[in-house]
């Protein structure tokens, strides 16, 4: 008899199991904050309304009123949807250059790359806090884009790098004897072929921006602040108003929520960074 | 025109050098095959006169024009890789448009152009599949017409045949010399396959770590091998190479002689053996003789309806007009 491997109970079961506890246990305060933000205020914090209580949409209803919801969303939207574009618009010509003409330093600049990302943000926070508030760029849109971008530049970089690696060098080079030059290459044949790769970058970086709170927060005021800095800027003086601050709180990480769900394949495509075909 | 000049050329990887300084004429219309064992520098070669990879010294004159500065899309060269390199988003159609587009040419004439190279390819019903659709061959023969579209003053093609099964390598091998006929247009083409290169070539440059060890017609090299190494690699099955005391009788370090020109007998000859195994294709027979001094063991081509058995005794006279001589630096004594 040929001799089989068997899978074990616990991988049949256990596992499965696990995953939806791990998943219910991360998935509890979305759940809860939503849950809250059809409650009102004062039945938020009321214990004997935990699970039971009569659903409300006034704090949706009052969102605008409240707290001017549409101009930080819209701010948002600008912020990461341009923050992405430039840094593909970046990250693609230097990825390409990486990974198809690489050099001996090549490892060592994609490493460099990376170890901007291990130094902690507070180590900058007040130079850049001077240094935009003197030449006027604080609180303004360019200058959230530019923080966003250079941010997320070095793992865009490394997720296109190793998409690249893929692509056979001589199917580039094919292009090169075919009469293609450089911005040619990029545009004919590179990105067609990377472009899923390319998307789930992109829809990465995008949530990235998006979820950035660190800098949103301290180098805006009113006129490019984000949703971020919105829900940040709710905390003191409205302290009880859970509900209200609920309702706000789930419009501000909804879009990103059905993006992501919607998106899911490409998701975990792009955070493998490629080992999964 | 496509008369390719290397002069001096060399190429180094770090403190490796792949290319010792190197000078080769290809006159236009030859067809030259660059024949070596892996890791001898043939692709390295051809990539360089592709443009696709720097010289570290030297130069490359393309029709009597210095190329050595240029870059690859502008030396009108052609190439077809071994793993046929198609754009896999774009149809057949497109893929051999592709360079035309590049050119800038009008629609029309591209169609016009594409539509002749598929009917000359047996390609017609193809032209709106992609590359994943096609057959090995298939994809071979886009990548050829790729190439062909663009008139271009050299063909260059990187093993081409490799990826494909032996049937379909004879019969692209075929195809490939018959566009050479057609065109009559400079190719030049590298393959370990000396079988190939035999079959294909005007001119064949044996290469062995970056050195050219002949150049010259398949014939030449067959019956004047430079050296021991050429005498070697060209032929199949391999020369047999002949030292001690049997060499010392003609005066040489080496002696070689072709398996197909030792006459086989059972009854009497100038080396005695043993069979070992004996390898029967129905039009030869291959029979591996051990014992013979020098030699061990000495392949011979014999009919293809000789019966020998494992173990039996044979007796060998080489023909004497077909010994190759070589001296103690493994050259050719005439």
């Amino acid at each position: 008899m040929a001799i089989v491997a068997k899978s074990s109970k616990f991988g049949k079961y256990g596992r499965p199991t696990l995953a939806w506890i791990v998943g219910l246990l991360f998935f509890f305060p979305i759940f809860w904050m939503v849950l809250t933000s059809f409650k009102t205020d004062a039945d938020a914090v009321k214990p004997e309304h935990l699970i039971w209580f009569t659903p409300t949409l006034e704090n949706y209803l009052n969102m605008t009123e409240n707290y001017d919801y549409w101009r930080f969303a819209k701010n948002s939207v600008i912020t990461a949807v341009m923050a992405t574009l430039f840094t593909l618009f970046v990250g693609i010509p230097a990825a390409y250059a990486m990974a198809f003409n690489p050099s001996r330093a090549t490892k060592d600049v994609l490493m460099w790359m990376l170890s901007t990302k291990m130094l902690p943000a507070a180590a900058v926070l007040y130079p850049m806090t001077f240094l935009t508030k003197s030449v006027g760029l604080f609180d303004t849109k360019f200058l959230i884009v530019m923080v966003l971008s250079l941010i997320n530049l070095p793992i865009v970089i490394w997720m296109l790098f190793t998409y690249f690696k893929e692509i056979p060098k001589d199917i580039i080079e094919a292009g090169k004897m075919d009469g293609v030059n450089t911005w040619g290459e990029i545009k004919e044949i590179l990105i067609p072929l990377a472009w899923g790769g390319i998307a789930s970058t992109a829809l990465l970086c995008f949530i990235f921006c998006w979820n950035e709170a660190y800098w949103t927060v301290r180098l805006t005021t009113t006129d490019a602040a984000t949703l971020s800095k919105l829900i940040e800027g709710n905390r003191a003086p409205e302290g009880l108003f859970f509900g209200r601050l609920s309702a706000v709180s789930a419009a501000a990480v909804g879009p990103i929520v059905v993006l992501g769900w919607f998106c899911q394949k490409q998701l975990v495509q792009g955070l493998t960074f490629g080992a999964v075909k | 025109m496509g008369r390719i000049v290397l002069k001096n050329v060399t190429k180094s990887f770090g403190n490796t050098q792949v290319i010792p300084p190197l000078d080769l004429t290809i006159e236009d219309g030859e067809f030259t095959v660059f024949v070596g064992p892996s890791g001898c520098g043939k692709s390295t070669l051809l990539r360089m006169i592709a443009g696709l990879e720097d010289l570290t010294s030297g130069y490359i004159e393309i029709d009597g024009d210095d190329a050595t500065q240029v870059p690859p899309s502008e030396r009108g060269l052609a190439m077809v890789f071994q793993s046929y390199a198609l754009y896999p988003h774009m149809t057949v159609r497109k893929n051999i448009g592709f360079p035309l587009r590049m050119a800038k040419m009008d629609q029309s004439e591209i169609d016009k152009k594409v539509e002749t190279a598929a009917k000359s390819l047996n390609l017609m019903d193809y032209l709106d599949r992609k590359p994943a659709d096609l057959s090995g061959g298939q994809r071979q023969r886009v990548a050829i017409g790729r190439a062909i579209v663009r008139e271009p003053a050299a063909f260059l093609f990187d093993e081409p045949l490799s990826n494909l099964d032996a049937a379909l390598r004879v019969g692209m091998r075929l195809e490939i010399g018959e566009l050479h006929e057609r065109l009559q247009t400079t190719m030049i083409y590298v393959t370990h396959d000396q079988v190939e290169a035999m079959t294909m070539a005007n001119k064949i440059v044996v290469l062995q770590a970056g050195v050219i060890e002949q150049v010259g017609s398949p014939l030449e090299l067959y019956h004047k091998p430079r050296n021991k190494f050429v005498a070697g690699f060209i032929g199949s099955p391999k020369m047999n190479l002949i030292e001690g005391s049997e060499a010392a009788k003609h005066g040489a370090q080496t002696i070689g002689i072709r398996p197909e020109h030792i006459d086989v007998s059972t009854t009497d000859g100038m080396w005695e053996g043993k069979v070992g195994v004996a390898e029967h294709l129905g039009s030869d027979t291959f029979i591996h003789v051990h014992g013979v001094e020098g030699c061990d063991p000495m392949t011979v081509r014999a009919a293809g309806d000789m019966s020998v058995k494992n173990g039996e005794t044979v007796f060998l006279t080489p023909q004497s007009q077909n010994i190759h001589k070589f001296d103690a630096e493994g050259l050719r004594i005439e």
